[in-house]
């Protein structure tokens, strides 16, 4: 943030064509959780049964996999953009912001990466003998 | 914040006068931060279940099918539905349509109307095939 050129003075400050960013991330993901979603409430619909076999047998197609991550991408994506926005909006001391902010990024990574993880385990193990 | 106190605060429910517009926006968030939370952790921990193995996967099962779980269920599916016709209603907002206080005030309406029926049909079509 210099006195020099023009960019240089709002580069950070939410100008600077950054703006929209957020926002159209925000729309974006919000379509992607629309398609996704709606499928997974069709699925379970469509599916024969909701018990452990069923649902381990279905998730290991890969056709399923690969949507159901995307899924997980999708809505914790989503939910991190619109839980900030919440918490600007109420938090209002500086370092409790802060802090909110690290913990919603630890919650959001941490939260995608075990759904993540737990579809690929699913399809590349499959039913796991009790 | 660098605010002086005499300007109003981003959604202030104690002094605005409530109406369907300002009901659905503050249940955007509402619902928004409900399956932020607790839709999201049970997504993962359904997935996470299925991953362990049976024994897992029954106890969430048993979870999920006591009262309380029916109930958290039965909440986060409206939750979504309200959010999906509210979000889609922002859609045409952020188009700069559905501005008109009729229109605007109908359409408010009709998101929670078409929540309580998705959920509803997803609920009997989820009874009439599993059970």
């Amino acid at each position: 943030m210099g006195n020099g050129t023009g960019i240089g003075r709002v580069r950070g400050l939410g100008s600077a064509r950054h703006g929209a960013h957020h926002w159209l991330a925000q729309r974006y993901t919000a379509v992607g959780n629309l398609l996704l979603v709606s499928w997974l409430l069709f699925s379970l619909i469509a599916l024969p049964g909701l018990d452990y076999e069923s649902v381990v047998h279905w998730i290991a197609n890969p056709l399923v996999a690969v949507p159901l991550m995307l899924m997980i991408v999708s809505i914790f994506w989503h939910l991190r953009m619109g839980m900030q926005v919440m918490l600007e909006d109420y938090v209002h001391d500086k370092g409790l912001a802060f802090l909110s902010m690290l913990l919603l990024n630890f919650y959001a990574f941490g939260g995608a990466a075990a759904g993540v993880f737990a579809i690929a385990k699913i399809a590349f193990i499959g039913i796991v003998k009790a | 914040m660098a605010r002086t106190n005499s300007r109003p605060l981003s959604p202030h429910l104690t002094i605005w006068k409530w109406g369907p517009a300002m009901a659905v926006s503050i249940m955007h968030r509402v619902t928004g931060n409900g399956l932020a939370t607790a839709g999201a952790l049970g997504l993962v921990w359904w997935l996470m279940a299925a991953a362990a193995g049976p024994e897992a996967y029954a106890t969430f099962v048993a979870c999920a099918t006591s009262p309380i779980g029916y109930l958290v269920m039965a909440g986060l599916s409206w939750f979504f539905f309200q959010h999906l016709c509210s979000g889609l209603r922002h859609f045409v907002l952020d188009m700069g349509a559905g501005y008109e206080l009729k229109n605007n005030r109908l359409w408010s309406v009709l998101t929670f109307v078409f929540s309580t029926i998705l959920t509803i049909a997803f609920w009997a079509a989820i009874c009439t095939g599993k059970f």
